[in-house]
């Protein structure tokens, strides 16, 4: 018995590394093939190994690529120095009033946190606060995920659980429809459907708000809680399940006593992962939300997202402007708000395996 | 059982493997412009004014047609931008939604061997103020409208100007539909409207093109916005607009434009550094013809006034 556990950690690792050597070792007769084949053949299956190899580590170097990129843009802002303002240059801002050119200030970061007031563009006084943008984003995200998370954990637990044959490859094509629809037309959705209906339902003044963004971004986040959710609860051993049944508990104390308490790390994930896909997602809460910089007092507000800001925003700021670094920083922002969300996912899902 | 020298193709198939191709930059020889010479294409360079570069994408794509020699590169940024690239060199033609000042004037006279900037008025830009159809507002001043939309402006309700119900209205709060904060006519609004100095109210709905705050305007009883003239539509409604309270307030119009009784109305200028070559030249004479000014009519914004 002993050995058969092991089995699986002993192939895992060592044997795809070197798949040649271990083989060829064994095998007189492969050896003997090998040895026949000429040196082109080799080099080519060296080079495709290469490549091979390229292509996995490919991720690594794109992420990084792109934090580099990102980070670059975005740094010289704190390096700044700030600009003596001469007469003469204050002269000529002013004559500069109607370039698109903000008057230079001192980029604070302190400011850049916690201040609500956005305006980029303005002529008199410069503000680049985001607060409202977080604000938003998060009310958006939080209420995406109250909608979100009883649906898809849901449906997770009935694909899983509850349906067998044919209702549930059904139910798993359709949910993975529900992931493929771009999100353009989610947004087109929000336009168009769901501002009327949210206007006559709630009696909102304006139907683009955070309840319109939020819905669209359940939508889209319930495929990914649903596929993860479910493999997690796939994952429980048929033991549980039967140990379960033998002790004459119902489905409903079965999965809520057993099979929800053996899957949390994979359901943790799930949610988390719904999460990550809420705070990047940029079209649809572009067109839904209202994009007005706006911290909400009602789900009935518009508000106006990190990523719409810069959506919206970053085609005409002018590069390297205090305008366009400050986008960029907010791109930071939310390259390590999606990192630790991810992150954490991670780590939930290694809780899993460790079981 | 298995053919191991496929591998030999696979290493052939390897071998393709994508080669990058230089595409070299072509210079641009608009400034020696022979005209449309027999297939030659000669580009022009035309930046600024984001409130026109549709306009000037239209005109562009129209003089296509008319002389296939010369192409009209059109790209926005902003009127200063245009300004900036008529001064160091890169715009042959700079849009404006306004006039060169002197200073600009005396800097790009240094810049191109002392000739005079030329200054080509091609049409005007008449904003106007949208309410939706069923809203009972007639009339608003630029005071209100000031009000309505600056940072620390005090109407916040429809009551406050006196409307008392709109039917199909939830609730009394205006809801203000605004642009994104580089656009053009954000600008141009800001400064007739809300004063140089002043900024936005934050708050305000910013959409992302002059059709979106209309088709918005359209599904919202509750909103007011800001918008080219060319862009109503039934559903929604256009107000008069009063330079002062009290003062007649005036419908925006081609006439009430062009005889400056509507207060939030703004030519639009076209600048080359120095007399153009020929084929610009002719190209500017295109835009200010009939031809062209029935572009500027089509796309919403005034004409030139019939000589």
């Amino acid at each position: 018995m002993p050995a058969e556990i092991h089995t699986r950690e002993a192939r895992g690792p060592a044997a795809p590394l070197h798949p040649r050597s271990g083989a060829a070792g064994d095998d007189p007769r492969q050896k003997k093939k090998r040895a026949g084949r000429g040196a082109v053949s080799i080099a080519g299956e060296k080079v495709i190994e290469a490549l091979i190899r390229l292509c996995g580590i490919s991720a690594i170097i794109f992420v990084f690529s792109i934090f580099f990129f990102v980070f670059r843009e975005a740094v010289p802002l704190f390096f700044e120095k700030p600009k003596a303002q001469t007469q003469e240059q204050a002269a000529a801002v002013e004559r500069h009033a109607d370039d698109h050119r903000p008057a230079h200030k001192v980029f604070s970061l302190k400011e850049f946190l916690f201040s609500k007031e956005w305006y980029p563009t303005s002529q008199s006084n410069v503000r680049f606060g985001v607060l409202a943008l977080i604000v938003g984003t998060l009310s958006v995200t939080v209420l995406a995920m109250v909608i979100a998370v009883p649906f898809g954990l849901g449906a997770a637990v009935f694909v899983s659980e509850f349906c067998g044959g044919k209702v549930k490859e059904t139910l798993k094509i359709v949910i993975e429809l529900l992931a493929a629809i771009p999100s353009v037309v989610w947004g087109f959705i929000g336009l168009t459907v769901m501002n009327p209906i949210i206007q006559n339902l709630f009696n909102a003044p304006i139907g683009l708000n955070v309840l319109n963004g939020a819905i669209l971004l359940a939508l889209m986040s319930v495929p990914i809680m649903v596929s993860i959710g479910e493999d997690s609860l796939k994952a429980v051993p048929d033991s549980f399940r039967e140990a379960g049944i033998a002790l004459g508990a119902t489905r409903w104390q079965l999965v809520y006593r057993v099979l929800i308490p053996a899957a949390k790390n994979g359901l943790l994930a799930a949610v988390l992962l719904g999460v990550g896909r809420a705070v990047g997602e940029t079209m649809a809460v572009l067109m839904a939300t209202g994009h007005a910089v706006n911290i909400p007092d009602s789900i009935f507000d518009p508000v106006r997202t990190l990523t719409a800001t810069i959506a919206a925003e970053l085609g005409e700021a002018s590069e390297g402007s205090q305008h366009y670094r400050v986008l960029f920083l907010i791109g930071v922002l939310l390259f390590s708000i999606t990192a630790v969300v991810n992150l954490t996912a991670d780590m939930a899902i290694r809780g899993i395996k460790r079981k | 059982m298995s053919k191991l020298k496929t591998t030999t193709k696979w290493a052939m198939a390897i071998a393709l493997a994508a080669g990058l191709a230089q595409t070299g930059c072509g210079k641009r020889d608009g400034a020696n412009g022979s005209g449309s010479g027999g297939g030659k294409v000669t580009s022009v360079q035309n930046i600024g004014s984001d409130t026109m570069v549709n306009l000037a994408q239209a005109w562009s794509e129209e003089y296509h047609k008319v002389d296939p020699g010369v192409s009209i590169e059109v790209s926005g940024g902003g009127s200063g931008l245009g300004i900036a690239g008529l001064i160091n060199g890169t715009a042959e033609i700079a849009n404006s939604s306004r006039k060169l000042e002197s200073e600009e004037v005396e800097k790009c006279k240094a810049k191109h061997g002392g000739s005079d900037p030329k200054e080509y008025m091609v049409g005007y830009d008449a904003l106007s103020i949208f309410v939706h159809k069923d809203n009972p507002l007639n009339e608003i001043s630029l005071e209100e409208l000031a009000e309505i939309y600056k940072e620390g402006g005090k109407i916040t309700k429809w009551s406050d100007l006196g409307v008392q119900s709109i039917p199909g209205a939830q609730g009394d709060e205006i809801v203000r539909i605004s642009r994104q904060n580089n656009s053009g006519t954000y600008h141009y609004f800001r400064e007739v409207v809300i004063g140089k100095k002043g900024d936005f109210k934050a708050g305000s709905v910013d959409l992302n093109g002059s059709k979106d705050v209309v088709e918005t305007i359209a599904k919202t009883p509750n909103a007011i916005g800001y918008s080219g003239m060319g862009y109503a539509t039934p559903a929604v409604k256009i107000v008069k607009v009063a330079k002062k309270k009290g003062e007649p307030s005036v419908m925006p119009s081609i006439e009430t434009t062009l005889n400056k009784t509507y207060p939030i109305a703004r030519p639009m200028f076209m600048y080359t550094p120095g007399t153009p070559p020929p084929h610009i030249q002719k190209y500017l004479d295109w835009v200010m013809s009939d031809a062209g000014q029935k572009i500027v009519k089509d796309t919403g914004y005034v004409p030139l006034p019939k000589k």
